[in-house]
C-alpha cells in the first residue's frame, strides 16, 4: 500500500542516507588524514577551516571541477558504470542499518543478508573497473581484489552465523534488541569478534590488505585510470563501506545502539567511529602483506579457526 | 605441528598489539612539524649560508683588507675583489667585493684563508627568488658601512 506517509519516509530516507554518506565522508578523511599525520609526528590538514576539518571540502571542489579522462582503448561503458556500482550497493546497504530502535531508514527481516549480499558488489564494481580501462595495473589490481573475496568472505561469513545462531534473527534490528536481554555478543564470541575484525579490513580494502589498490605496487591498482568525479565516486564508496561494515560490526558484537547515559544514535556513532579509528590504527600501523601471504592467511588459519568457532558455538547451543 | 601453528599465531597477534601500541603512543605525542611561515626552525651552529663581510666592531666598516687571498682560494671563482686604501689609512679597504652564488658550493675556503677573518657564513636561509641576476651578483659591501662614503658623491 502506497500512502502518504510512505513516500514521506522513503523520501526522508533517502535524504538522511545521503546526508549520513556525505558528512561521514567529509569527517572520515579529515579524521584519517589526522590520524595519519599524528602516529607519523605530523599535524594532518590545519589550514581549510578550524583545525583543517574544510580540507575535504576543498578537496572535493578540486576532485569535481577536473577533467575527466578516458583513455582511449577503454571499454567506455563499462568504465562509466564501476563507480557506480561500487557506490550504489552502499547507499542501499544503509537502508537496514538500525541507529537506534526507532531511526532505521527501512526495518527488514533479512536485513544482514542483504548487507552482506550487498557488500558483494563492491568487489564487482572493482573488477570492472580494472578490465574495463584496460591497463595491465589496473586488471593486476582487480583480479587481487576477486582472489581476496575468496579468502575473506567465507572467514566472515562463518563468524557472522553464530551471532544468528545467539540471536535467532537476520533482523538487524532484532539482533540488537536480543543483546539488550543479554549482553554483547562480543563477549559470548570474542574468537569470531576478532575474526570479523580482520574480515572487514579485507572487505573494504585497507591496508594491510590494500592489494587492489597498493599503491607502491601498481601505481593505484583498479583506479589508475580514473580521474576526477569518477575517482572520488571509488572513494566515497570505499569510506562509505567502512561506514557500513563499522555500524554491522557495532550491531552485531557491541550492541549497536544499546548503552547507559546517552541516547541510541549517540552510542551508535560512538561506536562506529571506535570501529573506524581501529581500521585507521591498523592502515597506519602495519605494512601492506604479500598476496600469497594473505592468501594461505585466510584459508589456512581464518577459516579453519572461524568453522571451529563455529561448530563448537553450535555444539554448545545444541546441548543447552 | 599444532603447537607451533598456535604458537605462530600467539606470537604473530602480540607483535602486530606491540606495533599498535608504538603507534597509539606517537599519536599522543606533539608534531615535530614546524609551521613555516609561522614559526621557523632552529638553525644548526654551523650552519652555512652565503657569505658576509664582518664589520669592524669600533669603526662599522668592513674589516677586510682586500688582499685576494679569498679570490685565490675560491675553487669555482665566484668572489670579486677590488679595494684601494682610503685617505690616511694604512690597509687598504675593499671597494667591491661581489659574490656569484649561483656558482658558489658553500665550501668555506674563503672564509678559511681570510687572513683578518673578515669573511663569515650568514645564517640567511630563505634565499627563494624568480630570477637569477640578484644572486649571480651580490654586492655584500652593502651590509657594512664604507670608508669612501663621503669621496664618491
Amino acid at each position: 500500500m502506497i500512502t502518504e506517509i510512505s513516500i514521506m519516509r522513503t523520501l526522508l530516507s533517502i535524504l538522511g542516507i545521503t546526508l549520513v554518506v556525505g558528512v561521514n565522508a567529509i569527517f572520515v578523511v579529515w579524521f584519517e588524514r589526522k590520524v595519519a599525520g599524528h602516529m607519523q609526528y605530523r599535524l594532518g590538514p590545519t589550514e581549510v577551516g578550524p583545525a583543517g576539518l574544510l580540507q575535504t571540502v576543498a578537496d572535493g571542489l578540486k576532485l569535481v571541477s577536473k577533467q575527466i579522462i578516458f583513455p582511449q582503448s577503454a571499454d567506455k561503458p563499462i568504465f562509466i558504470l564501476a563507480p557506480i556500482i561500487c557506490l550504489v550497493p552502499v547507499f542501499i546497504a544503509l537502508l537496514p542499518v538500525p541507529f537506534s530502535a526507532t531511526w532505521q531508514a527501512h526495518e527488514l527481516d533479512m536485513g544482514l543478508l542483504l548487507v552482506i549480499a550487498l557488500g558483494l558488489l563492491n568487489t564487482l564494481g572493482i573488477l570492472l573497473a580494472g578490465w574495463g580501462c584496460d591497463n595491465k595495473y589496473a586488471l593486476l589490481g582487480a583480479s587481487r581484489a576477486v582472489a581476496q573475496i575468496l579468502a575473506y568472505k567465507i572467514p566472515l561469513l562463518l563468524c557472522i552465523l553464530p551471532i544468528i545462531l545467539l540471536a535467532g534473527t537476520f533482523s538487524l534490528r532484532e539482533i540488537v534488541l536480543v543483546q539488550e536481554q543479554s549482553t554483547w555478543f562480543a563477549l559470548y564470541q570474542p574468537v569470531g569478534f576478532l575474526i570479523y575484525l580482520i574480515a572487514i579490513t579485507l572487505e573494504t580494502n585497507r591496508s594491510p590488505f590494500d592489494f587492489a589498490e597498493a599503491e607502491s605496487e601498481l601505481v593505484a591498482g583498479f583506479h589508475t585510470e580514473y580521474s576526477g568525479m569518477m575517482f572520488s565516486l571509488f572513494f566515497l564508496a570505499e569510506y562509505t563501506y567502512m561506514l557500513v561494515a563499522s555500524a554491522i560490526a557495532s550491531i552485531l558484537f557491541l550492541g549497536g545502539w544499546l548503552g547507559p547515559f546517552f541516547p541510541g544514535p549517540v552510542w551508535m556513532l560512538i561506536k562506529i567511529y571506535f570501529f573506524l579509528f581501529l581500521m585507521m590504527w591498523f592502515r597506519w600501523t602495519f605494512p601492506r602483506v604479500r598476496v600469497d601471504q594473505m592468501l594461505s592467511f585466510g584459508w589456512k588459519i581464518l577459516l579453519p579457526i572461524s568453522l571451529l568457532n563455529f561448530l563448537i558455538t553450535a555444539g554448545v547451543m545444541a546441548a543447552l | 605441528m599444532m603447537t607451533s601453528y598456535a604458537q605462530d599465531i600467539i606470537t604473530g597477534l602480540s607483535s602486530l598489539l606491540t606495533g599498535m601500541k608504538v603507534t597509539i603512543k606517537t599519536m599522543f605525542t606533539k608534531g615535530h612539524t614546524v609551521q613555516w611561515p609561522r614559526q621557523t626552525a632552529q638553525l644548526p651552529l654551523n650552519f652555512r649560508g652565503h657569505i658576509r663581510l664582518v664589520a669592524n666592531d669600533s669603526t662599522g666598516f668592513a674589516k677586510c683588507i682586500a688582499c685576494g687571498s679569498c679570490v685565490r682560494a675560491c675553487p669555482s671563482n665566484c668572489i670579486e675583489v677590488k679595494g684601494e686604501k682610503p685617505e690616511g689609512a694604512k690597509k687598504k679597504s675593499p671597494t667591491l667585493f661581489r659574490l656569484d652564488f649561483t656558482k658558489c658550493s658553500l665550501c668555506g675556503l674563503c672564509v678559511e684563508s681570510c687572513p683578518v677573518a673578515a669573511i663569515t657564513f650568514s645564517r640567511d636561509y630563505a634565499l627563494a627568488g624568480l630570477t637569477s641576476e640578484p644572486f649571480a651578483a651580490m654586492n655584500l659591501l652593502d651590509e657594512v658601512a664604507s670608508p669612501f662614503a663621503g669621496e664618491e658623491q
